[in-house]
């Protein structure tokens, strides 16, 4: 299972702050969004934005990232701390 | 001696924070600092020409926090400061209430002057924490860091 967050603006267009989905094995990021984009249809205008970061067990991710069974997933919008 | 953890350093929080806390625990690393230079952010009442009445902070807990601490860590590396420490608030802040503090402390004062400047801008640029402005009209995400 592969948990997803959503945070600030992504949360509020997931409708949701946690989604969890099964997969079989490992997965690359590029086919985690297709699942996103299927299952929330609302994220499918941004979640290929550059300016939405991913990040995989807390630690940036790179655009050709696997993940596996029992990674957490964060989809980042800009932040705005400070 | 310089803490090796960010043991109370980094922090993130809901409540208000204690600047001369913070001041007094990076002064406890050594006698030998000379200048502590803090940056302490807080609630303007205007943002691109909308009048705002309150912000809310979220954070991914625990990147946040690791973020921040990172920050401290590559501070002490980079720059010739002895100590270092981060507070950033979360929740609810009303205006005029502080969100951020970052207090660095050298032996001399342009140390720790550019820590200071570099970590706020590093912060800005890697730690997942997001501000919601309420305005008259409702309440927006700001999307990016000016």
């Amino acid at each position: 299972m592969i948990t997803v967050r959503f945070f600030a603006m992504l949360k509020g267009l997931a409708k949701a702050e946690v989604k969890e989905y099964n997969v079989s094995g490992p997965i690359r990021l590029e086919e985690l969004k297709g699942m996103l984009k299927k299952d929330l249809p609302a994220l499918a205008g941004v979640l290929d934005s550059r300016s939405i970061l991913v990040s995989i067990n807390q630690e940036f991710a790179a655009k050709d990232a696997v993940i596996k069974d029992g990674d957490e997933v964060g989809l980042l919008p800009p932040f705005s701390g400070g | 001696m310089r803490a090796k953890t960010a043991e109370g350093l980094v922090k993130i929080q809901e409540k208000p924070f204690s600047i001369e806390e913070a001041v007094t625990k990076v002064k406890a690393a050594s006698k030998g600092i000379g200048a502590v230079v803090t940056f302490l952010g807080t609630a303007r009442d205007f943002s691109k020409g909308s009048v705002i009445t309150g912000l809310d902070f979220e954070h991914y807990p625990g990147m946040a926090e690791k973020k921040l601490k990172d920050i401290r860590e590559r501070a002490l590396k980079n720059f010739d400061i002895i100590e270092m420490a981060i507070v950033h608030r979360t929740g609810r802040i009303e205006i005029g209430e502080d969100i951020v503090l970052i207090a660095a402390a050298s032996a001399h004062r342009n140390d720790a002057f550019m820590a200071c400047e570099w970590a706020i801008t590093e912060l800005k640029r890697t730690t997942p924490i997001w501000k919601r402005e309420t305005t008259k009209s409702g309440e927006v995400w700001v999307s990016e860091t000016p």
